[in-house]
């Protein structure tokens, strides 16, 4: 319990400290913000071995009411699924800190506080088990990206990051319309709380699995939610906020973007979406499944014909979480498993990429693809480590990226609810066009000869970009070789919720409302 | 006893780790070649020693070793484990042995080379990922294999990543590499559609549970739709893989990587995979007579396309990878009519010469300094015995000149097709062979014979090194006498009544497939007779074989001056060039495919769709809401008086509503 709290609070602390430190003492600065994320690290690991992964309810589960008006309080707790997602959080964040220490040139300190305070953010997100709660960190994320992209970032980067507010924020005022919504019904229809509200997240989902809301009124509250989250995801036709951000963004931030923040979108999907609105989730799984196909398709079409390495990336992410929400949506074991490993991996691999690029951006102030060429004579450690995140991201089998990508098709293909192998056999041609368009774009960087006397003289990584690389390969042939580590983490929950949802699709044993088991459950 | 298979890709591994991780600090090439080397001959031993042991004990069923548990989710789980039976046994034999020859060959061939250490890390590489491939008890794990030779295979073709190559849109060798990669993934979306129906259909993906299943109740499967597209699907895997119509494209570009690796992967092993799967799943094609058809027409179309192409080609390495393309194309010829190992026999055999074809090659092209093109060579027999004679050799097999190893294999295949019915798939398959035998002696007399066509003053051409010789005889003599692993009937039948020792040892892998052909076949089964058709086909095919041999005999040994061959092309000037240009497919399809699709991509769905439409809407909500914003700012005037006009036209407004609704 007490990792727990650590784990959340520790980068707020960080955060907080950081405000006191002289601006001027910049390797202080660097080394605390270090010290914080790796020591934040080391207890989830401890965290992640005391949780036990054959529970498949909430573990560590931790409530203070705040507002007892409104029922509203600091729930948190962790399953399967956000044990996985805050264990990449806290492994990311170490990262992104690392690569920041030469990709971040100006007003260091303001800029850890601020990466601190999103890593607190982010955990907050995935462990939240109140919906006021989950709203607040959702969108206390937008304040430290919001200047990470705006201060430390490219050249368009003002109208990059008010593009990404204004997606996200337009996105989360209707999820907050629909928190009070489902807060109101389900405080004064079902549970008949005394405030007649609640944003217990826990009593919410127990209440509704046995009270079901009804359908008309589910759809609107599901498509509330799901517009949020797509929109952060990004699903197809609500993604170009993202290509924008990701290449405005500062290395570390889209590392960070990538790497974690998207998820918060896919997570929300099967947290809430699927968890909640069941029925609605029936009636738009074809909708969604269909959209998230399209985005795989679509989004490689679109890295096909980039000019700039981060671009080309950024689309990627919209092909490759198509695969998530694909998993997600077809609603079987195996697809949701193959979402959730996906999730960890496309922030292994894409997030490598992105500190690939940053890293030859570094070097040469330049992401035209046209500007190099050849960079493997004069750069042959970065070479390996390049090709291998390309390949995980290509989805070679005995990488992590095979895995998510196997499963989530796999799941597509016999889910009952979509029905249909279309999805599968269009979502499986995005396998080649990956193949097309990472491989040419490493082609025209790293092959070759050396045209442009600029890169004659590249340097190879030195130790820290070495070490800021070397454990997300570890991670990467780990998943490929050995995903059960991390499969069977999530395992349990992710049957509890698809057996709740054959059952309500497809019949089972009847239940009776009991209302104080909900509360003395937890 | 059988649980050792699973150090026969394990070593390799180690191999690569070993010459990957430290090959750049060790420095010395000939303990990097040893080590690597070592490493597949350790395998090749292991393998002689299941091999042994499968021989002296009989077993009705595969032996499965399983590792791990890899992926598991929902009622999906598929293990890391592998399977010891004839068939895997036998494929491991040959990618060790020969694989083990050419990392030996490797040696001399790279010598002096920058990246000697990343090569042989590569090469074990392929090593192991082939070994996967073989060995696996599922098609997952095949499946891992098969995109991991693939990896190696594209690795290796831009292994040399800052030299040019040409090629139809190709500039780099990386760019060979890239088409070779992304060609086999086009086949590889195939294999895992068709892994997911296949996992639907039997609710595993265990090689010897599907097997069961689908024969124990093949009337139900027999003929439907899902055994069509599962196999075809596969299929679709395999011409990715081993080269054939649509998918051939790929292979004579793959050529831009160094020669030994054209023989090991383009040559003996990588590219029979295809072959492997077909027979490993042969249960499967044989409840779809419609995939089999399948298999064997492209299979043949293929085996003459090719060879016609390799009649016109002028660089050593593209003649000889059409020919391969060609070859491959008779194994799936043999697969598609039943005759699963006569595929198999071909496989083995071929590797023989054509990976000794390939590694001569290599010599000759290490001897003259990287020269490829066979109008530039001539007499090199005089300077190079050792490779003239064993190229002579692989030569003569190739071209199917009695009781050399090509001889038996290829004539079961057209003996097959012929006895089966399908005597228009023996026409065309014997017009391959015609044309076989011609471009292989062709090749065999611009090389090594004839006048001295190189520049003398810069180019003295030298015989190879042992480590290079050592390798090519030992393969001689196995593209000499490896045949007679498979004598058919009509030639052994004195001495046995099951003469074909290949045949025998697959028997136990293929029985169930050839039991399902024999139940649902209306053709009479042929079983062990003598008949006369056999030896007058057989003296058709040598009969072929002779002639091809002649025409090149008089076109390019007996005429300096190649007056008829000149001749032929001017007369024929479109379909020489329809020839020389491989028919124009890669033209074809990047008009027809590739060109299409990106420009579509970048000019519609970017720059339109997503800049002008989606964006287009974003920013105009955005402009919309600020327009909106001035326009209404202007009633904000600030003047009182303005405010109180206002206001009272409000109370007159509701005033009226007022009055006029009660």
């Amino acid at each position: 319990m007490i990792y727990f709290f650590i784990v959340l609070f520790l980068p707020l602390l960080g955060s907080v400290l950081l405000l006191f430190f002289n601006k001027k003492d910049k390797l202080a600065i660097k080394s605390t913000a270090l010290a914080f994320s790796i020591a934040t690290f080391i207890i989830s690991v401890l965290l992640f071995l005391s949780f036990d992964y054959n529970n498949p309810g909430f573990q560590f589960y931790f409530e203070a009411v705040w507002i007892p008006h409104f029922d509203a309080g600091f729930r948190i707790g962790l399953d399967g699924m956000s044990m996985l997602l805050v264990m990449l959080t806290t492994f990311i964040s170490p990262i992104t800190i690392l690569s920041s220490f030469s990709a971040i040139e100006k007003r260091d300190k303001e800029y850890y506080v601020m990466i601190l305070l999103l890593q607190f953010a982010m955990t907050g997100v995935f462990v939240s088990l109140d919906l006021f709660l989950f709203y607040i960190f959702w969108e206390l994320i937008l304040i430290p990206m919001y200047f990470i992209i705006g201060i430390w970032g490219g050249k368009d980067k003002l109208y990059a990051t008010v593009k990404f507010f204004l997606f996200t924020v337009v996105g989360s005022l209707f999820m907050l319309v629909a928190v009070v919504w489902l807060g109101f019904y389900v405080g004064t229809e079902i549970l008949k709380t005394e405030s007649g509200f609640t944003t217990n997240f826990i009593a919410i989902k127990e209440a509704i699995n046995f009270h079901q809301i009804p359908i008309d009124i589910q759809k609107w509250m599901f498509l509330a939610f799901a517009l949020s989250f797509c929109i952060k995801v990004p699903l197809f036709p609500f993604h170009t906020w993202l290509p924008d951000a990701h290449t405005e963004a500062p290395t570390p931030g889209s590392v960070i973007l990538a790497g974690v923040l998207l998820k918060m979108g896919t997570y929300g999907l099967i947290r809430f979406n699927l968890e909640l609105f069941p029925l609605a989730s029936f009636e738009y799984a074809p909708l969604i499944a269909f959209l998230s196909v399209i985005g795989i398709i679509y989004g490689a079409w679109m890295s096909m014909v980039q000019n700039d390495v981060k671009r080309l990336v950024a689309y990627s992410s919209v092909s490759h979480l198509g695969f998530v929400v694909l998993g997600i949506f077809s609603m079987t074991s195996e697809g949701i498993q193959g979402a959730i490993i996906q999730m960890v991996n496309h922030g292994l691999s894409t997030g490598m990429l992105f500190l690939c690029v940053g890293m030859l951006y570094e070097r040469r102030h330049t992401r035209e693809i046209e500007e190099f060429g050849g960079i493997a004579k004069v750069m042959p450690a970065f070479t390996v480590f390049f090709a291998i995140a390309m390949l995980a991201s290509v989805g070679l089998p005995g990488l992590n990226g095979f895995v998510g990508e196997y499963l989530t098709l796999l799941g597509a293909f016999k889910s009952p609810f979509l029905n249909s192998w279309a999805y599968t056999i269009f979502a499986a041609t995005g396998v080649i066009f990956a193949a097309v368009y990472l491989l040419t774009m490493f082609q025209k960087v790293m092959f070759g000869t050396i045209n442009n006397p600029h890169n004659l003289n590249l340097k190879d990584i030195n130790k820290r970009e070495w070490i800021t690389l070397i454990p997300v390969v570890i991670f990467i042939v780990w998943i490929g070789v050995y995903p059960q580590t991390f499969l069977k983490v999530s395992e349990k929950s992710t049957t509890a919720l698809v057996n709740k949802l054959h059952e309500k699709k497809f019949g089972g044993k009847p239940y009776v409302l009991k209302l104080d088991n909900i509360n003395k459950k937890y | 006893m059988y649980d050792l298979v699973i150090f026969i890709p394990l070593i390799p591994f180690l191999g690569f780790l070993i010459t990957g991780l430290f090959g750049t600090k060790l420095k010395n090439e000939t303990l990097i070649g040893t080590i690597a080397s070592a490493a597949v001959g350790i395998s090749f031993i292991l393998s002689c020693i299941l091999f042994y042991s499968l021989l002296n004990q009989h077993i009705e069923n595969p032996v499965i070793v399983p590792v791990y548990t890899w992926i598991s989710a929902g009622s999906f789980s598929v293990n890391i484990s592998y399977q010891v039976d004839h068939l895997s046994v036998l494929f491991s034999l040959i990618v060790t042995g020969v694989g083990f020859l050419i990392h030996v060959y490797s040696i001399g061939y790279m010598h002096n080379d920058r990246s000697f250490a990343r090569f042989f890390a590569y090469l074990n590489l392929f090593i192991f990922m082939m070994l996967n491939l073989v060995l696996s008890s599922n098609f997952l794990l095949t499946f891992l294999g098969w995109e991991g030779v693939g990896l190696c295979s594209y690795l290796l073709i831009g292994f040399w990543y800052d030299r040019k190559f040409e090629g139809t849109r190709i500039i780099w060798t990386g760019d060979a590499g890239n088409k070779a990669f992304i060609v086999n993934r086009i086949g590889d979306f195939g294999f895992i559609i068709a892994m997911f129906i296949i996992y639907v259909t039997f609710n595993s993906l265990e090689y010897q549970t599907v097997t069961e299943l689908a024969s124990g109740s093949y009337a139900t499967y027999f003929n439907t739709g899902i055994m069509t597209a599962i196999t075809l699907l596969l299929f679709l895997g395999c011409t990715g893989k081993s080269a054939q119509i649509p998918l051939a494209v790929w292979l004579p570009d793959a050529m831009a990587g160094p020669t030994p690796v054209s023989a090991l992967i383009h040559a003996a092993t990588m590219v029979t995979a295809g072959v492997y799967l077909v027979a490993r799943t042969s249960v499967l094609f044989a409840l779809s007579p419609v995939s089999m058809t399948v298999v064997a027409i492209v299979g043949v179309l293929t085996a003459f396309f090719a060879a016609t192409i390799g009649l016109v080609q002028n660089d050593i390495k593209k003649v000889l990878a059409y020919s391969t393309v060609s070859q491959l194309g008779f194994m799936f010829i043999a697969l598609g009519v039943g005759a699963f190992s006569a595929g198999v026999f071909h496989v083995m055999t071929h590797a023989f010469f054509k990976g000794l074809l390939f590694l001569g090659a290599g010599a000759v092209i290490h001897g003259l300094h990287e020269e490829q093109n066979i109008k530039r060579m001539g007499n090199l027999k005089s300077y190079m015995p050792t490779t003239y004679k064993t190229f002579l050799i692989a030569t003569l097999a190739i071209s199917g000149i009695p009781f050399f190893s090509g001889f038996f294999s290829k004539d079961e295949i057209l003996w097959y097709a012929f006895s089966k019915g399908h005597w228009s798939l023996w026409l065309i398959g014997v017009t391959a062979a015609l044309f076989t035998a011609f471009y292989m002696f062709r090749l065999l007399y611009l090389v090594f014979f004839g006048k001295e066509r190189f520049d003398h003053h810069h180019i003295h051409p030298h015989e190879a090194p042992k480590t290079m010789t050592v390798p090519l005889q030992i393969l001689a003599v196995l593209s000499a006498i490896g045949g007679f692993l498979g004598i058919p009937y009509a030639l052994g039948f004195w001495f046995s009544s099951h003469p074909n020792m290949l045949e025998n040892w697959l028997e136990p892998v293929f029985k169930n497939a050839q039991f399902i052909i024999y139940k649902t076949s209306t053709h009479i089964e042929i079983g062990h007779k003598i008949h006369i058709e056999e030896y007058i086909l057989m003296l058709i095919s040598v009969g072929v074989a002779l002639l091809g041999i002649k025409l090149a005999t008089d076109f390019y040994k007996k005429d300096e001056l190649w007056t008829v061959p000149r001749k032929l092309a001017t007369n024929n000037k479109r379909t020489f060039s329809l020839l020389y240009n491989k028919y124009k497919l890669d033209e074809f399809y990047f008009a027809a495919v590739v060109d299409p699709l990106m420009l579509a991509a970048k000019s519609f769905f970017w720059q339109v769709f997503d800049i002008k439409i989606i964006d287009g809407i974003v920013n105009g909500l955005g402009a919309l809401t600020k327009d909106i914003g001035n326009y209404v700012r202007k009633i904000q005037t600030g003047i009182a008086q303005n405010y109180a006009l206002l206001m009272m036209a409000g109370i007159i407004v509701i005033i009226a509503v007022i009055i006029f609704s009660s």
